[in-house]
């Protein structure tokens, strides 16, 4: 390791998206898809595949099993971001390799409970970039927050996910 | 399985653990379900090709795995609040993964019952692949 001060790969620009929420995007929740999840998972608890058995337990239809928040709408004439672009936001990372470094759910039965039939309304922004010299190099590390809403305005989930560029 | 207590709960205790192995099957049923449809879980020959050594399991996926555990463990009373996991090393289908959690703290605050878990998924020979943290609610006997 040499004395030289390392160049930052953080630029201006990246610092001025940091805490600036990207474009709303729609998520689904949808019966097949909860089943589809919980069924990849290996659930077997009945409220995540049968509509009454949710529904004797207290919830409006089915439920999204944990660490699922509803499935993004497809449409081929809206392609997703570019390639080296993080989520369109317009900045580019020198590094190639990406690695997802981990995600972390939260959830607000409070305020309610995401069931089948509902749209959420996902937000997202980054948090912060953090530099690292680890055991594959220079790295950069992004978190990045989304805070899902559903449409009664309820505040239902957040993820918190890294990435990690090196 | 019986409803857990918050006051049955103290510092230390391990949940039930959760036994996963993935058949290839498996890895192609979670891409459907999450729409993470990368290469490396289903395509051998294109895994090999990014320099790995076979198939790996999906990092969300043993992230979902310790959902379950911990939805299963807090019971129908009891709420999954928040759960998470860093993707820290890999894990290959057809292998056992051990999903584990212990409880770190417990506490009440407005009128709730919280505790707080250590949650991993570990491999047959001990190394912790996905470590985290986790938040759930449960009910009170009173």
């Amino acid at each position: 390791m040499t004395q030289e001060a390392k160049q930052s790969v953080i630029t201006d620009e990246m610092r001025a998206v940091v805490g600036v929420e990207g474009a709303a995007a729609t998520l689904e929740v949808e019966k097949t898809n909860c089943r589809m999840f919980a069924r990849s998972v290996g659930h077997t608890d009945p409220i995540f595949y049968d509509e009454d058995a949710a529904k004797a337990r207290g919830y409006r239809s089915i439920v999204a099993p944990p660490g699922f928040l509803g499935t993004p709408i497809f449409n081929p004439s809206r392609p997703p971001g570019a390639p080296g672009e993080m989520g369109g936001r317009g900045y580019s990372i020198p590094y190639k390799r990406v690695l997802n470094g981990g995600t972390e759910y939260e959830y607000f039965p409070e305020n309610d409970v995401i069931c089948a039939g509902d749209t959420i309304t996902a937000r997202s922004k980054v948090t912060g970039f953090e530099e690292r010299e680890g055991s594959l190099g220079p790295m950069l590390i992004t978190t990045r927050e989304t805070a899902y809403t559903n449409q009664h305005g309820k505040l239902v989930a957040k993820m918190y996910g890294t990435v990690i560029q090196y | 399985m019986a409803q857990v207590y918050f006051e049955d709960v103290k510092v230390g205790d391990e949940v039930p653990q959760l036994k996963k192995n993935c058949s290839t099957q498996q890895l192609v049923l979670w891409a459907a379900g999450s729409g993470d449809f990368y290469q490396i879980h289903y395509d051998k020959d294109f895994a090999q090709r990014t320099g790995l050594k076979g198939l790996i399991v999906h990092g969300a996926l043993k992230n979902a795995f310790l959902g379950q555990l911990l939805h299963d463990w807090a019971g129908e009373k009891g709420h999954v609040r928040k759960f998470g996991c860093a993707y820290r090393g890999m894990d290959e289908p057809d292998q056992d993964i051990l999903c584990r959690g212990v409880v770190t703290k417990t506490y009440q605050d407005g009128g709730k019952n919280y505790v707080e878990l250590d949650v991993w998924t570990e491999k047959p020979d001990g190394a912790k692949t996905s470590p985290g943290t986790a938040v759930v609610t449960l009910p009170s006997k009173n």
